[in-house]
This record gives structure tokens, sequence and C-alpha cells, in this order.
């Protein structure tokens, strides 16, 4: 279809197809059509799905999940090029196209940006891609100059021959090149070859964003296209009763009010007319059973959990818990609990969409193209192959944007009422807080033995909150356990032989989902604060205790001693300083945190430093993933320090940013991030890092304080951050 | 009619006089720098310049930028050559998602024109934007570099 993207690149498209010209994310909107670009003889080649060579030698790699911060739209076509033997300075990055994934049997795999997963589950495929292409240019080569292939190598974006000297560019020999069969088996290079991954590159999308020319799903741009603005009802679950639009017919530039089962949209010429139009429809809603729910009452039902001898499941069982608690020299019981958290994604939620012809066009800020575009074939009624979700930056992800797809559906049902015209809807600031799938709340309760010696035995957590898994994808859970409730816990590494963790599956009108570092934001902070009870209580040094417990754990016991040397754990301190550490594998990283801080007579907490470690096996990008751990820093510790969503008469009472709070500039620590990849196995990167943090901090306030902290924010217990 | 200039471009337009300033700009002029975030002036990310002064453009009602002069960050660069702030932000890689950083740039670019050394405490005075990803330590030593740059061009 033509767009204004597509139109005004058009130029720069044809230009693209014969000589170089660079693309960012917001110049490849609207024309990824891979497939037409093979086709185009003397053009650009197309290798295999990942790897497209221009003639002029541009490299041009495919990237099929999506860019919202966390940087894999360049750490993850790096592992293609470092295969590849490519000049990463003439690589350029192109989103692959999910409606070509529709056609092409998923050729891309999975394109989904969620789980800390683009790097772990895709660095296989990605650098075979690389490395088939390469043996391929090098095949041609080789056929062209009449050598075997074996005496031929790539480097640099050249192949040459060893014994004749002879060189040829990759874009000299790509067209012959993608005409081969691709080698079934090829050899990955030994990561100590490696010459690219594990060297800071700069990311792509940041020129674009810094002269203000990247696009976001909010930003686009069609001819004749209408804005809504959307209410939906205040209360989860409930619907439209009836509505009276009386008051803003024939209001300038409101073109059409639509009620739909749960929301009504106003449609004008600009959003702000629809938004404030909106004010004045009266809509009656119907609740439904959950118009007295509380935060309260919603707390009663957790606790009833923890004590319900039915309806729980049992997540790990080692030895006999029971007994070895009754025969502990000592026994140490706390319930900890953690509120529900909103995502707070700065771009608000919303999506534009055309539905014309049997067809659905789609521009929205998503985690994941083909949950949008499933979501929008779905509403629009048509085969999935009808369907293009064009690819935006993403302002913000946080896990909002994956699974949920509530305004893909909302943006397309929007765009059938109004068939033949594109509407961008679009959330407010306040729809986006009242209408999140929030971190669960979760309450845990907690106990252990310990032996005459300090050593836990025994060790017990009960986690009962609502269950993601269960009610947002609507999966069955395996033994009644949802993995993310238990996350931590049920993977205890510690050597304690007694151990059993349980779930009571708690299910509640309010909307839960996956939140940046999902169960490990919150459980982490449970156990590690608890194994610190533990140490306190065995009169131990907490990093002393935990050290002897993890002996037989080496990757968690390894980033934890990195990251206390590194943070001079047991030196002496400036006085009214404190310090506190904590540990945790998450997302098949390890981390550590230690934290050094004061409190002051106000509560007042200052944090002098944060040493962050991490270990994921093996780091891409390091720039990238230092930027990573920084920025989870400040994600945790506005969660940790303000974060709570709660509720009354069924409906959120938080609803922007006065009353939601973000941590500032001002309030920003010195984070030191130690990055001690140890090989042999691919980690996450965009959650481990906040995992560690909420424990080492509380951690460090019961030293600086006494005082325990059992329950998250930390404004309830009168202390904030400096 | 309301006429104002927006980076050096003269427009008119036919809107409500209580209409903000960002809505005007991004739906009405398709200028998509400024971004909306809050729409009650909590976190910046629509923060232009009237007049060389930054503003929370989503709580500016486009009245008060009648005849004025507006900045956005399309109109930073001069003739082709990025602004010392812009060219920091990309040296220290600053942006994550990106979706804060116009206004982000746009205040540090307002305080660097008032204050051509701004300490720490300047700087958390100065810029109270939210940035969700977190790059906060970041911006302090972009803002940092951009302020000896612009001193080494002075002198």
């Amino acid at each position: 279809m033509k767009t204004r993207f597509a139109r005004k690149f058009e130029p720069a498209r044809r230009k693209f197809l014969k000589q170089s010209v660079a693309i960012g994310g917001g110049l490849s909107v609207g024309f990824n059509f891979p497939g037409a670009l093979a086709q185009k003889a003397g053009a650009a080649v197309e290798i295999n799905a990942w790897v497209v060579i221009r003639p002029d030698d541009a490299i041009i790699i495919r990237y099929a999940r999506s860019e919202m911060g966390q940087g894999s739209m360049t750490s993850a076509p790096m592992l293609v090029a470092e295969e590849l033997e490519c000049d990463w300075r003439r690589v350029k990055i192109e989103y692959a196209s999910a409606n070509a994934s529709v056609k092409r049997k998923r050729v891309w795999g999975d394109m989904a940006a969620v789980g800390s997963r683009t790097i772990r589950n895709s660095q296989e495929y990605l650098r075979k891609a690389g490395a088939t292409a390469r043996e391929m240019l090098i095949a041609a080569a080789a056929q062209e100059w009449r050598v075997p292939a074996s005496e031929c190598s790539a480097q640099n974006s050249f192949i040459t021959h060893g014994a004749g000297g002879r060189r040829v560019s990759f874009g000299k020999v790509a067209d012959a090149a993608a005409k081969l069969e691709p080698p079934k088996d090829v050899k990955l290079k030994d990561p100590k070859d490696w010459k690219l991954i594990g060297k800071s590159v700069k990311r792509f999308d940041i020129p674009d964003t810094v002269m203000g020319r990247q696009r976001y799903g909010i930003d686009v741009q069609l001819p004749g296209m209408l804005y809504a603005a959307i209410a939906q009802c205040p209360v989860f679950g409930g619907k439209v009763k009836s509505m009276d639009a009386s008051k803003v017919e024939g209001r300038r530039g409101i073109v059409k009010v639509v009620p739909l089962e749960t929301f009504v949209a106003v449609v004008a010429d600009n959003w702000w007319r629809a938004k404030e139009a909106l004010r004045d429809v009266h809509i009656e809603w119907d609740v439904g059973a959950n118009g007295n729910v509380s935060s309260a009452s919603l707390m009663e039902f957790y606790k009833g959990g923890l004590d319900a001898q039915t309806d729980v499941a049992t997540a790990r069982k080692d030895g006999d818990f029971d007994q070895a608690f009754a025969s502990a020299a000592r026994k140490i019981e706390a319930e900890y609990y953690t509120p529900y958290l909103a995502h707070a994604c700065l771009e608000p939620m919303g999506c534009t969409a055309i539905v014309k012809d049997g067809k659905v066009d789609v521009w929205t800020s998503t985690q994941s193209a083909e949950a949008s575009l499933a979501n929008a074939a779905a509403v629009a009624g048509v085969p999935l192959e009808n369907v293009e979700v064009h690819r935006v930056q993403v302002g913000g992800g946080f896990g909002r944007r994956g699974g949920a797809q509530d305004f893909v559906r909302q943006g397309v049902a929007i765009a059938k009422a109004m068939e033949g015209t594109p509407v961008k809807m679009l959330w407010t600031r306040e729809e986006d807080t009242q209408h999140d799938f929030y971190r669960p709340a979760s309450l845990i309760r907690l106990k252990a033995g310990l032996d005459a010696q300090g050593s836990p035995i025994a060790w017990y957590s009960r986690v009962s909150a609502t269950s993601i898994i269960a009610t947002l994808p609507r999966l069955p859970l395996k033994d009644g356990v949802d993995p993310q409730a238990v996350a931590s816990l049920n993977d205890l590494p510690h050597a304690i032989p007694n151990v059993r963790i349980e779930y009571a599956q708690r299910n509640t009108h309010v909307p839960v989902g996956f939140w940046r570092t999902v169960g490990h934001s919150q459980n982490p902070f449970v156990r590690e604060s608890f194994m610190d009870e533990l140490a306190g209580a065995a009169g131990k040094d907490p990093y002393e205790y935990r050290r002897a417990l993890l002996a037989k754990s080496p990757k968690d016991l390894g980033v934890l001693e990195a990251t206390a040397k590194a943070a001079g754990w047991g030196k002496p301190l400036p006085a009214g300083a404190f310090r506190g550490i904590a540990q945790t594998e998450a997302y098949g990283s390890y981390t550590s945190a230690v934290a050094e801080l004061s409190v002051d007579k106000n509560g007042e907490v200052k944090i002098h430093r944060l040493v962050l470690g991490l270990d994921p096996g093996y780091v891409v990008n390091p720039d990238n993933v230092v930027a990573q751990m920084q920025g989870s820093s400040v994600f945790m510790l506005t969660a940790m320090f303000w974060g709570e969503i709660t509720i009354k008469d069924g409906l959120v009472e938080q609803s922007n940013f006065h009353d939601y709070r973000m941590m500032r500039l001002r309030e920003m620590p010195k984070v030191e991030v130690v990055l001690a990849p140890s090989g042999g196995f691919w980690g996450g990167v965009g959650e481990p890092g906040q995992a560690s943090i909420a424990p080492a901090v509380c951690n460090a306030i019961f030293a600086a304080t006494g005082k325990r902290i059992r329950s998250l924010p930390l404004k309830n217990h009168g202390l904030t951050l400096a | 009619m309301i006429e104002l200039t927006v980076n050096g471009r003269k427009h008119s337009v036919d809107v409500e006089p209580e209409m903000p300033l960002l809505w005007v700009l991004r739906d009405v002029l398709d200028v998509k720098g400024p971004k909306f975030g809050c729409g009650i002036a909590q976190c910046g990310a629509c923060t232009v310049h009237l007049n060389g002064e930054p503003v929370r453009s989503c709580s500016v009602p486009v009245s008060a930028a009648a005849n004025q002069k507006v900045l956005t960050i399309e109109g930073l660069a001069q003739r082709g050559q990025l602004h010392p702030v812009q060219k920091a932000w990309i040296d220290h890689e600053v942006p994550q998602c990106g979706y804060c950083q116009s206004g982000q740039i746009m205040a540090a670019v307002a305080l660097l024109a008032k204050n051509r050394d701004p300490s720490d405490k300047d700087i958390d005075a100065a810029m109270t934007n939210i940035c969700r990803c977190g790059t906060y330590a970041r911006i302090r030593t972009a803002i940092h570099a951009a302020a000896k740059t612009l001193k080494s061009t002075k002198a």
C-alpha cells in the first residue's frame, strides 16, 4: 500500500537498490519486502534470509525481532557478521517483514523480543546463517577461479585465494553465490577467534534518535488518517452498558464515536480533539462482579493462599523439609510481599491500522510483530498473509508489548469500524497506567531451619500469587506451577538438603503480565533478604555465608566473588556507610550486586555505589551490556523505592507520573558494572541486571538501620532515595 | 488563524487557541520529534524551546506560542552540523529506546545555553525529564562532554 512513509522514502528505496545509502531504523519503515530485493538482477542479492549483498559490497543483515532500546538490533547482526567475515563498517540493518515471515514459513524463526531471548535463543542460527553465506561466497569465487574452495578464505568482505593471491569482493560474487546450494553443515568459529563479538560497537539506531528522525508507532503519518482516543471500562473486565455522545456530535473535527464491547473510541481529525471530546461522552459501564475489590481484599485472598491445605502445588521437593525443620537447632520464619507494578513505557500504547479490501496494514510499537499480525488478522477476520505489521522503533517495551496485544485488537477494531480509512489510536497516560497487565503482586511465606553451626538444613517457601501463564497466554500449568511465580526459589542453588517450594495459584480480576525480569524482579528480593536473615541468625558474614552454600554452584559463586571483590567487600567503610550483597541466576545469566549506602535520620537512603556483576556466558557488545545494567538499576530502584499499583473499587488508583513515580536523574547513584563472562553458555542481558539489586540494597539498609525490609516499595517504610 | 515560527519556518494554523502546542506540532505540522508521554508536564518527552526557553509543549496552549519562535529537535542541527549536545549523545551512546531523548536533548541544550560549564548539581536541577530506560548516567556524562566542546569552540 501507499503510505506517507513509503512515498517519502520511495526515491530512497530506488537509490537503496542501486547504490549506497544509510539505513536507519526509521528509513526502513514501510518498505521491508524481502524477496523483492533478490529478484532484481544486478541489484541486491539475497544469499539467505539473513544476508543480502549489494554489488557495491554493502552488506544488508536482516533483524527479525524488535528494537526497544535493548540494542539487539545491533548485537544480533554482529553474530551474523562475525561468521560472514564481512566489513562491519559496510553493514546495514533491515527489519525482516512479519508478512514475509508468514509467506516464507517463519524463515527468521521467532520474531519476538521478549524474555531476554534475542541473543541466547538465536545465536546459533544467526552465526550459522553468516557462516553458510560465507561458504557460498567462497565457493562462488573458487568456481570462478577454478581452484578448490579449501584454498580460499574470506576476510573483511573479500575472498582471497591463498596461492595465487587473487582477491574478489563479496559484491562481485554474490550473484553466483546465491545460485549455489547452501552447505548443510558449517563449522562455527571457536570463541577465541572472534573478531567482532566481544568488541563494543556503536548501535545503529542511535543517530536517527538523536536527530529526531527515529520513528515510533506514535509517529506514523498516513494520507487521510484519522485519530482515535479511547476510554476503557475502569474496572477490569467490565463492559459498555450505554453511551450518550450527543454532547460531542457536530463538534469541530469529531468524525465518529464508536462504542465497542469494552471501550468507547472517539475518532477525530486530530488526537487532541478526540481526547477532549471523549470527556464529554457519557458512558455507563457494567463493571461486573469486581466493583468492590480493593488492595486489602486482594491481600486477604493471597493470605488465604499461604494457609490453604488445598489448591496448592509443589514446585520442588528435596529430602523431608518437615522432619528437618522440626529437628533444627534454630527456626526462622518470615513473610515477604511485593506489589503490582505497571510498565509505564514512555510511549503510551497505541496502534495505527487500515482495514481495506480484505487486507490490514498495522503500524504499532510491538515486541512481537508476529503476535501483532495474528491479533490483527483475527480481529479483521482475514488470513495471516493479508496482514503486514510495519516495523518501527518501540518506545519502551519491558514486557508490556509482547503477548497481550490488546492495543492492536483495539486499533484494528476501530479501523474496521472506519473501513478504508487509516486510524491512529493512542492511549492517554491515564489509560496506560490503569489498563496494564501488571507485574503480579506476590505474598511469600518462608521457613528455614539451621543446624547448630548455623547452616541451613531445611528451606520452605510458599508463593501465593496470580499466574501469568494461566491468565495471559492461558496455557495449562505443568503440575500446577507457574515457573515465573517461583523463579529463583524452585532453582535455589544452595547446598540445603531439605527444600520444599510450593505455589498457590490465586487468580484475581487484576490482569497480570510479564514485567521486565518478571519473577526474578521480586523473588530474589525475598530469597536473598531471607538468606541475610539466616546469616544474621547464624552470626555469619552474609558474603561468607553465601560462599559456603554455593561451593558446588560455580557460576553463582563466580559472579558473587567477582562482584564482592570489585566492591571491596570486607574492607573498611567510611563512617555511616554500610554494605549489602545478593546473588541469583536470571534468564540464563548469573548476577550479583553489592550496594554501599547510608541512611539518614529522615529516611533518606544515599547509595554511594552500586556494584553489579553479570556473567552472561558470552558478551556480544560490551558497552551495550553496560548500558543495560545501568538501565536495570534505574528500573529496579524506581520500583523498589516507589513502585506500587493499588486497587480501590475494582480499579487502579494511580493514573500518571505524579502518583506513579519514576526515578529522576538527580537520584541516579554511581553504578559500577562488572562483566565476568565465563564462556560456554549464552545467557540473557536485558533483564538479569535487575535481579540482585533490591535485596542488595535492602540488606545494606538492614546493616545501616537494623530494620529488615520485608515488603516493597520502600516509601511505605518511610524511606526514600536521596 | 494562529501564526508561529517552527524551526525557522512560519506557519499559520487554524486550531483552537487552547490546543496544546505539542499536538499542533505533531498532528497539524507533522513535526514528530517532540513526543507525548504524560500530558501533564511531568515527563518532559515533549520538551521544545519557546523563544529559547525549554517548555513542556503538552501543557503549553498554542496561543502562548502565537507569533513566537519554536525550536524542536528537528531544527537543532545547523547547516548539516549536529549540535555539540547531539554529537555528545552519539559519542556516549546515550539513548536506549530513545523515546524521551529529543526532550532530554532539548533540555540539555537549554541548560548549556545558559550555563556553559554546569556542575553536577546544575545538571541535577535542570534535567528533570523522565527516562524509563535509565540513561541518566550517560546523559550526565554527555552534558559534561558537550560543555567541553562548547568551551573549546568558543575559545
